[in-house]
């Protein structure tokens, strides 16, 4: 890496043992240049009704209610458990629904299996979809279709569409250019390299995305019930919080949904322990 | 014989696991009603009336100022959020991961810290924080803050494991004490991957800046609202538009960023 026979000095003649590069530069100026939008932000942020230590001190007194005392007034235990079904039910839906269209979708747009064109408009019309907050598709399809869970079925749908053809497309790119060759050579059509060759050895990390993509619609399924009201432990979260101020119905459906959220997180390291043993 | 036999238990393991998710599609497609027919129904008429409806008319880019001041509030609020979380999850990434721990107490207590704060989603400690922080950007930036916190550190922590133990060892041989080791040696090469996520996760934050600023009534999502409640969809478009357009933008940008520094 470093030139023997020349060494670079500082001006007063110092062996200069840092090596200044173009990453070095970049990675400081990343980090000035964070700081100072974060100096900024806060001498911009609009302070209204602010005021530090009563609003920490409130926080303390209610973060304590709600985690030391959580308790349900307004519904029973079944219903809970109703609920967490409903927002598990809306994540379901759209994760594996998703995850269909997104297979044939990301089938067209991996540059090695597709038609450079056809690849190249699907996945700027799916950063496009990317782009938008689900919680925006969700409003545009609640117009069209009313507020429930058709709209946010099919907003969260768009967006792990979205999420997934990307991630798919990454794998099916990564596939051995020989292997496909070699099937090719042999006569096998479009769909029977597809088969036996892309779908054996991209499997796992398609089920793998699949699956955090689940984890992920899990937490946008709590946030679509309290935003765009798709129903759900999201949408009781919302009532206890903005209508009832019940602190202690809110620890309970917080502690709720955080059971269900380490659940699948532990479920997911569990999978990827056991299909990606060479990444741990 | 053997392969066979292994090739058989896959194919058992997938046609297991398709069962699986077919029985729970069902249950969910059963619990809330979902409609098959009327969503696919649904998307075209929602496609009409996008077009109908979501044109930008000259009378919207009135609304053009007091739009933008809202967006680069959320833009700021977001990096604020993430550069702060980054400096926490900074400590709580050495104190957990594997390599750089220095007793068990402080790992768990870190890596607890990071998976409550990652599990509890950003709408529940928004919901949460607006009780008692009331609607302004603090509310907001907390929310934010805290999601990011757990995200971080956990990835923090992925990014010093994958330096390895090797340098470690090699400059705590050498008689370095933990914090130069931690310095020297650690963070160099961890940090390009670290920085990588922060940018990732600024991206994912002006997203969820919308979702919080909905419920919490600030910044965009805010504006967004209003618009929105109000029937006021050609300023509706002009929001949306406005929000992919820096979406996308930074994420150009952090693409061209991680390009370099990887």
């Amino acid at each position: 890496m470093m030139g023997v026979a020349y060494i670079k000095r500082s001006k007063t003649g110092r062996i200069n043992i840092k090596i200044g590069n173009k990453v070095d530069y970049t990675l400081k100026a990343i980090i000035w240049f964070l700081g100072i939008v974060t100096v900024a932000a806060f001498l911009v942020f609009d302070y209204t009704g602010f005021h530090l230590t009563s609003a920490l001190k409130e926080t303390v007194a209610n973060l304590q209610t709600m985690f030391l005392t959580p308790a349900l007034t307004h519904f029973s235990w079944s219903e809970a458990f109703y609920q967490v079904g409903v927002t598990l039910a809306l994540a379901v839906l759209s994760t594996v629904i998703g995850a269909v269209i997104a297979f044939f979708l990301a089938l067209l747009s991996a540059e090695n299996l597709s038609n450079q064109a056809v690849a190249k408009v699907i996945k700027t019309y799916v950063a496009f979809i990317r782009a938008v907050p689900t919680v925006l598709w969700v409003l545009i399809f609640a117009i069209a279709a009313g507020l429930g869970s058709t709209a946010a079925v099919l907003g969260m749908l768009f967006h792990s569409v979205a999420y997934l053809v990307k991630a798919f497309s990454e794998s099916f790119e990564e596939v051995d250019k020989g292997v496909l060759e070699a099937l090719r050579s042999t006569g096998a059509g479009w769909w029977q390299t597809v088969v036996h060759a892309v779908l054996p050895s991209t499997m796992t990390y398609l089920l793998s995305w699949t699956f955090l993509r689940f984890e992920i619609n899990f937490s946008v399924a709590v946030a679509m019930g309290a935003a765009a009201g798709a129903g759900g432990i999201g949408f009781e979260l919302f009532m206890a919080s903005g209508f009832y101020f019940d602190l202690r119905e809110v620890g309970f459906i917080t502690y709720c949904i955080l059971l269900v959220a380490i659940i699948l997180e532990v479920a997911s390291t569990q999978l990827k322990k056991r299909y990606f043993p060479s990444q741990q | 014989m053997l392969a066979d036999q292994t090739r058989l238990s896959r194919k058992w393991q997938h046609i297991f696991l398709l069962i699986i998710v077919c029985c729970f599609t069902w249950i969910a497609i059963e619990m809330v009603q979902f409609d098959f027919y009327q969503s696919l129904l649904s998307i075209p008429t929602a496609g009409l009336w996008m077009i109908e409806n979501l044109w930008i008319t000259a009378e919207t880019w009135r609304e053009f100022p007091d739009i933008m001041l809202k967006l680069v509030e959320t833009i700021l609020m977001s990096v604020a959020a993430t550069t702060i979380a980054a400096f926490i999850s900074f400590f709580l990434g050495i104190a957990g991961s594997t390599t750089t721990r220095r007793n068990g107490l402080m790992a768990g207590l870190s890596r607890g810290i990071a998976s409550v704060a990652r599990n509890i989603p950003v709408v529940a400690w928004a919901l949460i924080l607006l009780l008692s922080f009331g609607q302004n950007s603090l509310t907001g930036f907390l929310a934010l803050f805290v999601g990011t916190v757990g995200f971080l550190t956990r990835a923090f922590m992925e990014s010093i494991d994958e330096v390895g133990l090797k340098s470690f060892e090699a400059l705590t041989a050498t008689g370095a004490t933990y914090f130069q080791v931690i310095f020297k040696a650690v963070i160099p090469q961890a940090l390009p991957q670290m920085l990588s996520w922060v940018l990732f996760m600024i991206e994912t934050n002006i997203r969820s800046a919308t979702l919080v600023g909905i419920l919490t009534g600030t910044g965009i999502g805010y504006t967004f609202d209003l618009y929105y409640k109000t029937l006021n969809y050609e300023a509706v478009a002009l929001v949306t538009l406005l929000i992919i357009l820096t979406v996308i933008v930074i994420e150009l940008t952090s693409n061209r960023i991680r390009k370099v520094i990887l």
